[in-house]
């Protein structure tokens, strides 16, 4: 490897011989290509015809009214398969048909990410393998239904919790046996080095963009810069410009699932401690031991026990700020954000919503906030109507 | 306490390392079982502490995993568990596992207390030589051999750096992919073995996959010195889990038939 992926103590590649090769190999292309003129004009144009970049900034004016200060929205969720995961997915689709490979794999939880990857194995004629908890299949069933329509295989991973953690598990497993002609398109800025970079640089166009539009619009750089964090892609994607932007705030949300007290929840930068899982170092929910703990949360694409290192290292700089919501606060933002907006947030991306709803009439009226909406809530909408907080009722059952 | 050097040097032939997860399906059962893998012949045991997301593991073994853990099974109970086989026969015994349970047991207090409980050596899957430096002294300043792993896609280059960090042996995987039983030997290991016959004097023992005393024959005569026989041991305990007691002797029956096998 040529370089270590290291983001301070964190990142690195702590992965079985076996991948090693692979991993190389992805290096290697990734700084061959990723400046290559012919590679960006090529990618330039299918973020543009494909996926339908630059995504607008929106200001979303009644919740702004709602919240007493300005809250402008990234809207990823206008993306071509309803998530910022199709940014990542071209940038390395892209990135396997220059290597010549010819098959796809990848671990999906709320299925953004597996979508995203059977649009793009079917755009670039490549078989494709969707590795997901079959607790996550139950939940996304919709998505899951829509990869297999643009012709992917959905394996069902049973192991452990059944859910991301356990998906990525069996796709590494596979890749071992598969390294070769499999590709394996990792979807969050975490995993084995040279994922977190990868993944970093095929989403910071989110925040290239952002910031841009802030200037343009604005006049003026945001007060704030907030995202959903799971794996940590989508909050990557829009802080990478601002990182030198020392008056703006980074912060990022961790889902709270159940409360931080109980333990059932996936918010290892709030409540986790330093280890290492899926071939990196990083804040990690875990026994004593070492062993890798249970994740709730409402969100299928945030309960993982582990957040992308490049994270890790902003927390403990304190670049950028993190804190946890609860599902509860969710559902109840949910819908208060679709009603004022008419917009249905992704569960995930909801979490920063609900995060910026905690600071109603606690911030001056010019403050700008902008919120990365990585991906929209119609996948959701099931699981929302199933685990809506109960109102009050006169009868007791 | 035995070593590696004088094993391989007493043997006339390859050794016989069966791999257990420790505590699978229980302390005592597994105790039993490792015993009984002693007296049928084993000449090294491979042991695994078990973890809860083995991502170089197939499905046999992921489930031992759980089974141990389930039953109760963690690093403290481990370092008396791996005392008891010492106490019962002195036997090298080399770790297979993942990183994060030494990490969070502290690295260097990890290898001095399993030296001390009688471990030979540790061999981390999820730890390449590329960070060969976090373990390396903190193992040799406990006394231990070191063990890395060569898969049939490493270069050549890479497996010369590799034997040379290697003081115990060579854990050769004999397949691209996890642990698990294999009807046949895949066609990369005999000309792995023979690659590393040719660069290093470390002996060279070869795990993942080999499922058959016939496996292991032919193992032996490509020149390895050492075969590594898994998931297809596990496999017995996972498949007679209804009745415990019968485990040891079935473990016994397969191995002493290996061993007869490889003469």
């Amino acid at each position: 490897m040529k370089y270590s992926g290291r983001f301070g103590q964190f990142g690195g590649f702590y992965v079985p011989e076996v991948l090693i090769p692979a991993l190389e190999e992805m290096e290697k292309a990734f700084y061959q290509y990723y400046r290559d003129k012919k590679f960006t004009a090529e990618l330039d144009t299918l973020y543009r015809d494909y996926a339908g970049r630059p995504t607008p900034l929106y200001l979303a004016t009644r919740f702004s009214e709602l919240v007493g200060f300005k809250v402008y929205i990234k809207r990823e969720d206008l993306l071509h398969g309803g998530a910022h995961k199709v940014n990542n997915c071209l940038g390395q689709g892209l990135l396997a048909k220059y290597m010549g490979k010819t098959k796809l794999i990848a671990e999906t939880g709320a299925g953004q990410h597996g979508l995203a990857t059977s649009m793009i194995g079917a755009l670039f004629g490549m078989q494709t393998k969707i590795f997901m908890g079959s607790i996550d299949i139950e939940r996304q069933s919709v998505n899951v239904h829509k990869m297999k329509l643009c012709g992917a295989e959905i394996v069902s991973v049973t192991g452990g919790t059944c859910t991301l953690k356990d998906a990525i598990n069996e796709a590494l497993r596979y890749w071992t046996s598969n390294v070769a002609d499999t590709f394996y398109l990792f979807g969050t800025a975490c995993g084995p080095h040279p994922y977190p970079t990868i993944v970093k640089h095929f989403q910071s166009c989110i925040g290239i963009e952002a910031r841009a539009q802030c200037l343009e619009k604005i006049g003026r750089l945001p007060d704030i810069v907030t995202a959903c964090v799971g794996g940590g892609s989508n909050a990557i994607g829009i802080f990478s410009a601002f990182l030198d932007d020392k008056n703006v705030k980074l912060i990022g949300i961790e889902p709270a699932g159940k409360g931080l007290k109980t333990g059932r929840h996936a918010a290892p930068l709030a409540a986790g401690t330093v280890g290492i899982l899926h071939g990196t170092k990083m804040y990690l929910m875990q026994d004593k031991y070492g062993q890798i703990l249970d994740t709730e949360s409402i969100s299928a694409g945030l309960d993982y026990p582990g957040v992308g290192p490049e994270h890790c290292l902003l927390k403990d700089t304190k670049r950028a700020q993190y804190f946890a919501v609860e599902d509860r606060d969710v559902l109840d933002v949910f819908d208060i954000f679709t009603k004022c907006e008419g917009i249905l947030p992704a569960l995930e991306s909801t979490h920063a919503l609900a995060w910026v709803y905690s600071q109603k009439d606690k911030m001056p009226a010019d403050t700008i906030v902008v919120v990365n909406l990585s991906g929209r809530g119609d996948k959701d909408v099931d699981i929302v109507e199933r685990n809506r907080n109960p109102a009050p009722s006169k009868h007791s059952s | 306490m035995k070593t590696y050097k004088q094993t391989f040097a007493e043997l006339k032939r390859a050794a016989l390392i069966p791999f257990f997860v420790i505590g699978d399906p229980d302390f005592d059962t597994s105790l039993e079982i490792i015993k009984a893998a002693i007296d049928a012949g084993a000449d090294i045991l491979e042991l695994g502490i078990p973890f809860s997301d083995p991502i170089a593991d197939g499905p046999v073994i992921q489930k031992a995993d759980i089974r141990a853990l389930a039953a109760g099974m963690d690093i403290e109970k481990a370092k008396d568990f791996i005392a008891k086989i010492k106490s019962y026969r002195d036997i090298p015994i080399g770790l297979l596992m993942y990183y994060n349970l030494i990490f969070q047991y502290g690295i260097e207090k990890f290898f001095a207390d399993f030296a001390k409980a009688g471990v030979n050596s540790v061999l981390v899957a999820d730890l390449s030589i590329d960070d060969v430096d976090e373990i390396y002294t903190p193992a040799r300043k406990a006394g231990l051999d070191t063990v890395f792993m060569v898969t049939p896609n490493t270069e050549t280059d890479r497996a010369k750096k590799i034997a040379s960090k290697c003081t115990g042996f060579i854990y050769t995987v004999s397949l691209l992919g996890v642990t698990g039983g294999r009807e046949t030997l895949s066609d990369m290991v005999k000309p792995l073995i023979a690659k590393l016959k040719s660069i290093t004097d470390v002996p060279v023992c070869v795990g993942f996959g080999v499922s058959k005393p016939q496996h292991a024959v032919e193992l032996a005569k490509a020149g390895a010195d050492g075969v590594i026989i898994g998931s297809r041991i596990v496999k017995i305990i996972e498949d007679n889990l209804s009745d415990k007691k019968s485990i040891p002797a079935k473990v016994s029956e397969f191995l002493a038939d290996v061993k007869k096998q490889l003469g």
